[in-house]
């Protein structure tokens, strides 16, 4: 790869007209897609929280459903980020080359890419406050300390649209993303305590848990939804935002190569 | 250089691994004037484009565009230029006026002014009856003209076209062909490549034929075609055209080139051949002046580019 590649972003603010462009075209789908966002992180939290969380007194010092909302939370925000990040990124990119177009007005690669993650972020952020909001309004989450989850959630949504971009910038087909989904998103979702804590995991998987970026997400939110300050916070914090910052770097270093040759 | 060149390139060099794509290019466009790049697929047409808009950096040479240096400056400079790319990019999901106001805003035009440059735009490509239609029901004629609209959006002095007409029927091209004229009547400068060598007749105060990365030729179409080739043409199609041009074709003609059953006579006086030609009866022909397609040929070989 070349080094020009690697060259440090440069931005302007007009990075804002490609998230605009995009939330105008969600805004024509907003309710079915809001729908669609928030039905599959829902089944979960009833399916599991309601089956399971009978058989289970209490699961970390809470109910399990409390303790799977606070889970939900940061795997759909994680799921909803990836989805717009790598399927409708492609889209974008590749498949209807409106980012070729937008290149040829004053902005660059740089711009898009940052106003992509930006978006992909955005459109999490609803998803993960959705549920939010619904476990709320079931009771689960007693203290004003959940507010912070608010910020998290954006911030959760950045790491993972930056890793989808990776994918987006390496991938000739849509095909490609389903690698991405069986090797990465479905092992987070288990190896991450988005089900059950992750102390149940034998030492070596909590080990590899902790270089995982939604053990972090986890580890911040469920206190916080619980009304705990969570432990080592600094620490959680700083992983998603290196991943969110490290992530970007790649993504646009890869897609400058695929676009800018 | 003078300062109101739009655009020059000089010793553009661009190589993909061990293919070098442009190897030396050096061009200059006159203000008001529309430049053609002609050129077989594959001459380095589109990547001449890239490296004049900064979306690619040259291995070696200079570009400057309307007096900025490129890539250095390509974001100042392309917020003065309007790009009709090869292949439609029109946003789907937008409407026919929505497409305009987007694109607008990557230009930081207040919204305000855009949307009072917009009847105006959707004027010029015919589709004021359809601002509020989705791009996917226009005509692939429709879609072209509303690309070549939003490439106006920020009223640039310079315009890049990149096979503007490919894939559209006569009538749709004769209006794109119409729309550029009325283009460069306001003063715009054009950069159009193609390779319809009508299209770059008509259009074109001055071509520059490409061929794998090189200008090979270089001046107005008619002193090409003056300075290239021989003035007259006569086409001979039959199955003993072959026959006919070994026999009598060669010993009268300056060139003679043949493809399959056709044979292409290039002369100065093509009167002897016309004579025996009618004379014989048994072959079809086709006499004609010569034009840009012949010089293009002559110069870029009739092999298949693909």
């Amino acid at each position: 790869m070349a080094t020009s590649h690697w060259t440090l972003p440069l931005f302007s603010t007009r990075f804002v007209h490609v998230w605009r462009r995009n939330l105008l075209v969600w805004r024509k789908l907003a309710i079915p897609s809001m729908l669609g966002n928030l039905a599959d992180p829902l089944l979960y939290m009833f399916g599991l929280g309601y089956g399971l969380g009978r058989m289970l007194d209490d699961v970390g010092g809470m109910s399990y459903l409390g303790f799977l909302a606070a889970g939900i939370v940061c795997s759909s925000t994680m799921m909803s980020a990836s989805f717009e990040a790598m399927y409708s990124g492609f889209s974008r990119m590749h498949v209807q080359k409106t980012w070729d177009a937008i290149l040829n007005a004053p902005l660059t690669l740089d711009d898009v890419v940052l106003g992509e993650m930006v978006w992909a972020a955005s459109k999490s952020f609803l998803s993960g406050c959705a549920v939010l909001i619904v476990a709320a309004a079931l009771g689960l989450v007693p203290s004003p300390l959940a507010l912070a989850v608010i910020p998290l959630v954006f911030l959760i949504g950045l790491a993972f649209a930056g890793l989808g971009l990776i994918m987006t910038a390496l991938s000739p087909s849509y095909d490609f993303f389903m690698y991405y989904f069986t090797l990465c998103v479905t092992p987070m979702m288990l190896l991450c305590g988005v089900f059950f804590p992750l102390d149940q995991l034998p030492a070596a998987a909590q080990a590899f848990a902790q270089l995982l970026p939604l053990t972090h997400a986890v580890s911040l939110a469920r206190p916080l939804v619980a009304g705990v300050v969570p432990s080592a916070w600094p620490l959680h914090i700083a992983v998603l935002a290196a991943y969110a910052v490290v992530s970007f770097y790649i993504a646009l270093a890869l897609t400058r190569r695929r676009l800018l040759q | 250089m003078n300062v109101a060149t739009p655009l020059a390139a000089a010793g553009l060099r661009k190589s993909y691994g061990t293919h070098e794509v442009v190897c030396g290019l050096d061009f200059e466009l006159r203000p008001g004037e529309c430049f053609g790049l002609l050129g077989p697929n594959g001459a380095g047409k589109t990547t001449t484009l890239r490296l004049c808009l900064g979306l690619t950096e040259p291995d070696a040479g200079t570009i400057t565009t309307l007096g900025l240096p490129i890539p250095q400056e390509a974001r100042s400079a392309r917020s003065h230029i309007g790009v009709v790319p090869q292949f439609d990019n029109l946003d789907p999901d937008f409407t026919v006026r929505e497409n305009l106001q987007i694109f607008g805003r990557y230009f930081d035009i207040p919204e305000q002014e855009v949307r009072a440059r917009i009847p105006d735009l959707l004027d010029f490509a015919g589709l004021a009856s359809r601002a509020e239609v989705r791009i996917q029901t226009l005509s692939g004629g429709m879609k072209r003209r509303l690309t070549l609209a939003r490439a106006l959006i920020n009223d640039p002095e310079l315009i890049f076209l990149d096979e503007p007409t490919t894939g559209l029927d006569p009538q749709a091209r004769h209006v794109i062909w119409e729309r550029l004229r009325r283009l460069q009547k306001q003063g715009k400068t054009l950069l159009l490549t193609t390779h319809f060598m009508e299209e770059a007749e008509r259009l074109c105060n001055r071509v520059a034929i490409m061929d794998a990365g090189k200008i090979i030729a270089e001046g107005t179409p008619p002193a090409l075609i003056t300075q290239h080739i021989e003035p007259q043409v006569v086409e001979v199609f039959g199955e003993s055209a072959t026959e006919w041009a070994e026999s009598f074709g060669r010993n009268h003609a300056e060139r003679c080139e043949g493809t399959g059953e056709t044979i292409f006579c290039y002369i100065h006086d093509p009167a002897p051949l016309i004579a025996d030609l009618d004379r014989r009866g048994d072959l079809r022909y086709l006499h004609r002046r010569a034009n840009l397609e012949d010089v293009f040929l002559k110069l870029t070989g009739r092999e298949l580019r693909d």
